[in-house]
């Protein structure tokens, strides 16, 4: 029984804080806004950052993309032909990568690509004490470091989703049209009958860009925030993978439940 | 030493800090005189380095002044606090070069950053200061292929790259050769007296320190216990200095960090 109190303890002291890093981030985030003037000044250092997270991110994204397409259309045809549908086969394909697969997968992919390599380097740099030289240097490393990476993260995020989806619905043609036979007339002109633009497309680029803001802020927070040591690095980088998955579904449920009330 | 306040360029009266409950300075008064080379000394953990990052600004004194210039430091808010640092250079204990620039980039950072030099400009201006710390031919090496004498080199560059009025070196012989430790050490003097600079430099390598320096601070448990010039500090009855110029394992300072005796440990059955 003696082991209760400290259990209790335990949980409350992981509470508190869970809740003061929660505010410390926020507070981290609005900081980060301040400063994006300054690094959207300067522009090529956003730019070398959406070559890092965005360019760099491509091969296993499309990749990845291809093979989703690709399983999507095995696994729809299967189901679509017992109902004499397999016609609609574009039409599935096309809304799941649209509305679902395409910003969620391609959003875990993306933290676990270019995520953890941003808090890998900041976490790094502030291990070597490089952020400390900056800021002595009175150069900000939220305006030179941080805001640079999460813009970066930002804007590569929705184009990334945009390619996965692209290569998915493709893998789902490759498939269904052309190895299994399916009307390639029908495949088309059925989807874009059925994906409504603003209703599908659109929310989905806007899912792509929530993602990509909370798995860029968790990227620079867990790396600014982490712990100066080997460990603490490490520690960091597993924390950003893990939360950013966890955020990435939570923020999909929520967003679906908003955006997706079968209206159409 | 008498001193007007002018003559100071950084000046701390009663100076006290601690990490949450833990006290690490307790009250230091200090001054650094203009053109001076001014070494604070200390075993390990003694908060040498706290006191420069206190001076640096990036911490705060939780009582007393830390003044730089006459000013301050904790009136000042964060945009006068970076006006004043762009004429400060610190030199951090491994350099803390960014390992994704080159050398020569890593000296053009601050010109970069703080003036609109055009890039020709700022060319020569980086070969000069590399070539002031001696390594010229070494522009193009990325910071990774460096030894660590040379890194503190190039880091040393990047701190005089905007011409300082105030060069603050953390450890500056940690894990030096005895060669690379002579040439750290005349360069820290040659660079002070060329670009008419203040430096001070928290070491505990006291013999080559009382080579180059003008003024010694002698910090233990958080508190300024002895100071002097070189000659004073040599000539010195003092029991801590004595203990630090000899380099005596035990004296003022313990060798044992503070616990109950070794026998009440291994006799007492106390169970871990």
């Amino acid at each position: 029984m003696s082991a209760l109190p400290d259990i209790l303890r335990s949980i409350g002291a992981r509470t508190v804080e869970g809740i003061w890093r929660l505010g410390f981030a926020a507070r981290f985030f609005v900081l980060v806004l301040l400063y994006s003037g300054q690094s959207f000044r300067r522009l090529h250092l956003t730019i070398r950052e959406l070559y890092f997270s965005g360019v760099l991110s491509l091969l296993i994204i499309l990749v990845s993309g291809l093979f989703v397409g690709l399983v999507l259309g095995l696994q729809g045809y299967e189901t679509l032909q017992r109902f004499g549908s397999s016609d609609a086969l574009g039409v599935l394909v096309a809304l799941s990568l649209t509305r679902e697969l395409g910003p969620v997968v391609a959003g875990l992919l993306f933290a676990s690509r270019a995520g953890s390599a941003v808090t890998a380097e900041i976490g790094l740099m502030k291990t070597t004490e490089q952020l400390k030289a900056m800021d002595m240097m009175a150069v900000s490393p939220i305006a030179r470091v941080v805001a640079p990476r999460f813009w970066g993260g930002v804007l590569s995020m929705p184009l990334l989703a945009a390619l996965f989806t692209a290569m998915g619905i493709f893998g789902g043609w490759l498939i269904g049209v052309v190895f299994i036979g399916v009307d390639d007339g029908a495949f088309w002109s059925q989807m874009q009958a059925a994906v409504d633009f603003r209703y599908d497309v659109l929310n989905g680029v806007i899912k792509s860009v929530v993602f990509g803001i909370a798995v860029s802020l968790i990227a620079v927070f867990e790396g600014y925030d982490c712990t100066p040591t080997a460990e603490g690095v490490s520690r960091a980088i597993t924390r950003t993978v893990v939360s950013s998955a966890l955020a990435i579904l939570a923020l999909d449920f929520v967003l679906t439940s908003f955006m997706f009330r079968g209206q159409s | 030493m008498t001193q007007t306040r002018d003559d100071n360029l950084v000046c701390l009266r009663d100076v006290r800090f601690a990490y949450g409950e833990r006290e690490i300075l307790r009250g230091i008064d200090l001054s650094v005189r203009r053109g001076q080379v001014v070494a604070i000394m200390g075993g390990s953990g003694c908060g040498k380095t706290t006191l420069l990052r206190l001076i640096g600004g990036q911490l705060r004194a939780s009582a007393g002044s830390v003044e730089v210039e006459g000013r301050e430091l904790s009136d000042l808010s964060r945009d006068a606090l970076y006006a004043l640092r762009r004429r400060m250079g610190m030199l951090f204990q491994f350099g803390a070069l960014f390992t994704d620039m080159s050398v020569f980039d890593n000296v053009a950072f601050p010109l970069r950053e703080h003036t609109n030099l055009p890039a020709d400009l700022v060319r020569d201006l980086v070969r000069l200061k590399l070539n002031a710390v001696g390594l010229r031919g070494a522009e193009a090496l990325n910071p990774a292929e460096l030894s660590g004498g040379m890194a503190r080199r190039v880091a040393l560059a990047r701190a005089i790259a905007l011409d300082p009025m105030l060069i603050m070196y953390d450890e500056p012989f940690a894990g030096l050769d005895p060669i690379s430790l002579g040439v750290i050490g005349q360069l820290i003097r040659r660079l002070n007296d060329a670009l008419g600079a203040s430096t001070i430099m928290v070491t505990h390598d006291i013999h080559e320190s009382l080579e180059i320096v003008d003024y010694v601070y002698f910090v233990s448990d958080g508190r300024i216990v002895a100071q002097g010039t070189p000659e004073e500090i040599r000539a010195s009855a003092d029991p801590f200095v004595h203990q630090f110029v000899h380099a005596e394992a035990d004296g003022p300072v313990p060798f044992h960090y503070p616990g109950p005796p070794i026998a009440e440990v291994l006799l007492g059955g106390e169970t871990r």
